[in-house]
């Protein structure tokens, strides 16, 4: 990670493996060779000298042998670098693919075509970014502030125990051992220990997914994975620089803290700065839908590349960035948006971490990196299980001090025992200068053995032992709304609590966090009346939305929907109005009319479907898609108030059933557009109507009004009373101002975190 | 708890060890809970109103904390019905419900702390101590939590009520006939439906053993 552009000095990928990005070609025949090659020009594969002199030949005009026609032509070099970089995400895939259909195990034997060798700067440039903006982005930040002390306890002093328990009884192994190892000074064993004592996210992530640990402990040890990679930054760099001089001063030591301290909190600093900047972009970005998922991906990958720039920590960039930005830009960003963004970022995560398991693989088979030394690799593994081990004993011992959920011995099993390592340590080795450091062979193929076996004996073994352990695992269930209404309910209480009490605890501080968030931050990077609007209510209305949808998809009933398959319905719990004794509240329509009236109703809801069939990219903003949903949504509160009428009354007020739509149309339906929906409304051409209990209808087909004119001017008494329409009319309204975009899909929860 | 300036510390220290078995704090707890006591009462024996405290204002849910305080179903002695002020036992016999679970509680200890500081929350909804909460108090207590989130609409804290209310329901009692009017949420099925949120491990605060007045400039 020591440059943003590969430097060959640095680094030499060994003799006769052509890497993966071919970067050798030079530009100007390159290009010339792209603007003009005529048909005629047969392009033969061998090398870019042979392109060369057909070009000069060409280009000096002279007469040269007139070939048959080339019907059909062969051009490899042209599509080389980004053919096989396909090849190889598409062989990647596959292989994920064949896991899951075949669960046998793991040797990673990949294709001999070219083994691709990893490319230091490949890894850390574009394979690992996806899968950090993946946890980041979809970082749990409840626990995770919750628990941060905790968190940055394992990752500050545990790494910095690790690296000096290791390095200095690696030191001291080497000395007891002269003749078998190669004489290795102090400073290369603490820096081959700051690599290899570093717990790794990518390997982290890749095992804890399977195991569905509790929340708790998934977060501590995914917390430590991420925030340790200052501190790995910091030892690396400065162990780099002074194993060359030989001697580390205490000024140099002093210096590190501050480096640290510099290096973090730059890091944190540059993402949230970026964070920010995404947020303010997506308010902006109602009439260009499209491009919105772009900004997300584009201003998190420039946090990276400018924190990697000034040496600070470019994953706690990332993280940052991903929770800053997350709560606006969901807040502003459609439902489809945040649906490409989590399917992106799951899908690069996922090849990702694919394509660097291969090639880890690859590097382990392929002999020239190594040299195999049996005391260094033997003493290295079981140092690293033990140094492990000891910190967090150690750690969890101080911690359960101030901790008011103490962790328990089997609590800190999981954990010692999650300590991954994984392809940052190994890339972290791979950037060794050879030349500083003789032994760089020897490292790594102590870094690959650590690595396996922490990945595959490790990593395999905990799913039995966490069953074995009665672990507790992650609770799968929903959250309900009454969860919600009590979550912000012991917030508040338990802030009030405080403030009696007299002392300025967590929540105190977490309420006024919240308070200026509203105030300040959420004015400025929230469009719309959005803003305002608190988190039960949000949590709300995703939550009908999702009824809706779900609704939507099984066909289109008019039942009040419900969680829970269950004949609990509105009226069980609405208190009954005192009966002004069985006389009708309405007078009761002759049958030719209500059939009349259903059969208007039915034609002009099925016009208002079918004609909305096409749409393209520019006229995302007016999609009138949602009013599907919002018809749905209103016609579900409708029918909810009409049960709550006399029954005779329903009989024939009800709206007839939807006829069931083809899947396209219901999905085509999905999209929801809070901004649009309140720029509509705003609009003063809307024509305003009463809304009648019968009949919901969306705004703008006009024809449907129309109808209902010719329907009420035939002295239809439709009225319900008074009240209740206006009821109806607010309702939508409402439900424009405050309509929110619902999860991604519709059972999941808003806040799962980045575990699938 | 009556204690003449003369015969101060040892009645103060008796007292406070019986307050101690009682409530689970330690002495040192009790201790600055009662400098604070003081604090709010200026002085004074009993404590008639919570309603200065500054920084409760911003708080939505201040009347029913307050309300807590001087409610008698959170004083473990089986009466029903409000103090019009409370002594500092009541004081702490309130605080109390948000001690943190210690290490070595049991499954059993954790059960049964969990129910009580679910009951804490029951009392709080259950306005009129009749051992449901109806419709009517629920939707109370969304508006009010909504109530200093800017302008909202009286008919989407109902819906919200409402929405729960029907999820209360239909958890705990799936198969009810169309006709049977589910009065309101009872104490199991308000167990049963925040059974998930494991109350025991939330609903605390850090009761501090050091003294943090002095660090700070007076409230009065």
């Amino acid at each position: 990670r020591d440059s943003l552009f590969p430097s060959s000095a640095a680094h030499s990928p060994p003799a006769g493996y052509p890497s993966i990005l071919l970067l050798n070609s030079s530009p100007p025949t390159n290009t010339s060779r792209l603007v003009l090659c005529p048909p005629r020009r047969k392009c033969s594969i061998p090398g870019p000298s042979d392109h060369e002199t057909n070009h000069t030949a060409l280009t000096n005009g002279t007469a040269h042998q007139k070939k048959a026609f080339p019907v059909l032509d062969l051009n490899y070099e042209h599509v080389h670098a980004p053919f096989e970089i396909s090849l190889w995400v598409l062989l990647a895939s596959l292989m994920k693919l064949g896991f899951h259909l075949i669960p046998r195990l793991n040797n990673i034997v990949p294709e001999k075509k070219v083994p691709p060798v990893m490319n230091a700067d490949v890894f850390f440039l574009c394979l690992l970014p996806p899968i950090i903006l993946d946890a980041g982005y979809f970082l749990p930040i409840r626990p995770f502030i919750e628990n941060i002390g905790t968190i940055l306890m394992f990752a500050v002093i545990g790494t910095l125990w690790n690296t000096f328990f290791i390095g200095g009884l690696l030191f001291a192994v080497c000395q007891i051992n002269p003749g078998y190892t190669m004489d290795l000074g102090l400073l290369p064993c603490l820096l081959f220990a700051t690599i290899i004592s570093a717990v790794d996210p990518v390997a982290v992530l890749a095992v804890f997914e399977e195991i569905h640990i509790n929340e708790l402990l998934h977060i501590l040890v995914f917390g430590e994975s991420l925030l340790n990679d200052a501190v790995t930054v910091v030892l690396y760099h400065l162990f780099e620089e002074y194993a060359g001089a030989g001697t580390v001063t205490v000024l140099d030591g002093f210096l590190g803290i501050i480096c640290f301290l510099v290096v973090a909190l730059g890091g944190v600093l540059v993402g949230a700065i970026y964070g920010i900047l995404a947020a303010f972009t997506s308010r902006f970005t109602s009439h260009m839908r499209v491009i919105e998922p772009l900004f997300v991906f584009v201003y998190s990958y420039m946090a990276y590349l400018s924190a990697e720039m000034f040496h600070l920590s470019g994953i706690m960039a990332l993280i940052a960035c991903g929770a800053v930005m997350k709560p606006y830009v969901e807040a502003n960003i459609s439902h489809k948006s945040h649906t490409t963004v989590k399917y992106f970022l799951k899908m690069w995560s996922s090849v990702s971490e694919t394509l660097i398991f291969i090639f880890l693989g690859v590097a382990t088979v392929d002999g020239t990196h190594h040299s195999w030394n049996w005391i260094f690799v033997t003493a290295t593994v079981i140092l690293c299980l033990i140094a492990r081990v000891i910190g967090v004993i150690g750690l969890t011992y101080l911690m359960n001090k101030v901790r008011i959920v103490k962790l328990t011995t089997k609590d800190q099993f999981i954990i010692a025992y999650g300590g991954l390592r994984g392809a940052i340590a190994f890339s972290l080795g791979f950037l060794l200068n050879e030349e500083h450091f003789p032994q760089k062979k020897m490292f790594l193929t102590a870094i690959i053995t650590v690595v396996f076996f922490t990945v595959f004996v490790q990593g395999m073994t905990i799913k039995p032992l966490v069953e074995l352990l009665a672990v507790k695992k992650k609770q799968e269930a929903k959250r309900t709304i009454n969860e919600e209404i009590h979550t912000q309910f012991l917030d508040h209480l338990l802030t009030g609590i405080e403030d009696i009490c007299g002392h300025y605890g967590h929540h105190h501080w977490k309420d006024k966090l919240n308070r200026f968030n509203k105030k300040y931050l959420k004015r400025y990077l929230i469009a719309g009346t959005r803003c305002e609007e608190p988190q039960l209510l949000s949590f709300f209305h995703k939550m009908e939305m999702k009824h809706a949808i779900e609704q939507v998809e099984k066909g289109g009933g008019s039942n009040v929907p419900s969680a829970l398959p269950s004949t609990v319905s509105m009226q069980n719990i609405q208190p009954k109005k005192p009966t002004v004794e069985p006389e009708r509240m309405l007078p009761k329509l002759p049958k030719g009319k209500e059939d009349e009236i259903r059969n208007i109703l039915r034609t002009n809801l099925q016009k208002t479907r079918l004609r909305l069939h096409s749409y393209n990219r520019h006229t995302l903003v007016a999609d009138p898609f949602e009013e599907g949903i919002s018809d749905i949504i209103l016609r579900k509160r409708v029918i909810q108030k009409q049960k709550s009428l006399n029954t005779h009354i329903n009989n024939y007020l009800t709206v007839p059933a939807a006829p069931p739509d083809t899947p396209v149309m219901s999905r085509a339906r999905l999209a929801s557009d809070p901004q649009a929906r309140g720029a509509k409304y705003n609009a003063d051409n809307v024509p305003t109507f009463q809304v009648d209990l019968a009949s919901p209808q969306s705004p703008d087909s006009v024809t449907l009004l129309n109808e209902l004119k010719k329907v009420e001017d035939q002295g239809l008494m439709m009225k319900a009373p008074s009240s209740k329409s206006m009821e109806g009319e607010r309702d939508q309204q409402k439900l424009t101002r405050c309509l929110s975009d619902p999860g991604p899909s519709a059972d999941e929860d808003e806040d799962e975190p980045f575990l699938k | 708890v009556t204690v003449t300036m003369g015969a101060a510390q040892t009645r103060s220290e008796h007292s406070y060890q019986d307050l101690s078995d009682k409530t689970g704090f330690s002495l040192e707890q009790i201790t600055n809970l009662h400098k604070r006591f003081k604090q709010l009462s200026g002085d004074s024996e009993t404590i008639r109103n919570l309603n200065s405290i500054p920084d409760l204002t911003d708080n939505p849910i201040k009347n029913q904390i307050i309300n807590a305080f001087f409610d008698k179903r959170n004083q473990r002695n089986g009466e029903v019905g409000t103090y019009r002020e409370i002594g500092f036992e009541e004081f702490l016999m309130v605080m109390s419900h948000f001690r943190p679970t210690s290490r070595k509680t049991s499954e059993e200890e954790k059960k049964a702390i969990r129910k009580e500081k679910l009951r804490f929350l029951f009392n709080m909804h259950d306005s009129d101590s009749d051992g449901t909460i109806t419709l009517e108090e629920y939707r109370k207590v969304v508006e009010e939590l909504l109530s200093k989130s800017g302008n909202i609409d009286l008919e989407v804290a109902k819906a919200i009520a409402d929405a729960a209310m029907l999820e209360v329901a239909s958890t705990n009692m799936p198969d009810m006939a169309p006709d049977y009017f589910y009065e309101g949420i009872t104490f199991e099925h308000f167990e049963q439906i925040l059974s998930g949120l494991e109350m025991e491990s939330r609903m605390h605060i850090r009761f501090l053993d050091v003294d943090t007045n002095t660090m700070r400039c007076d409230r009065k």
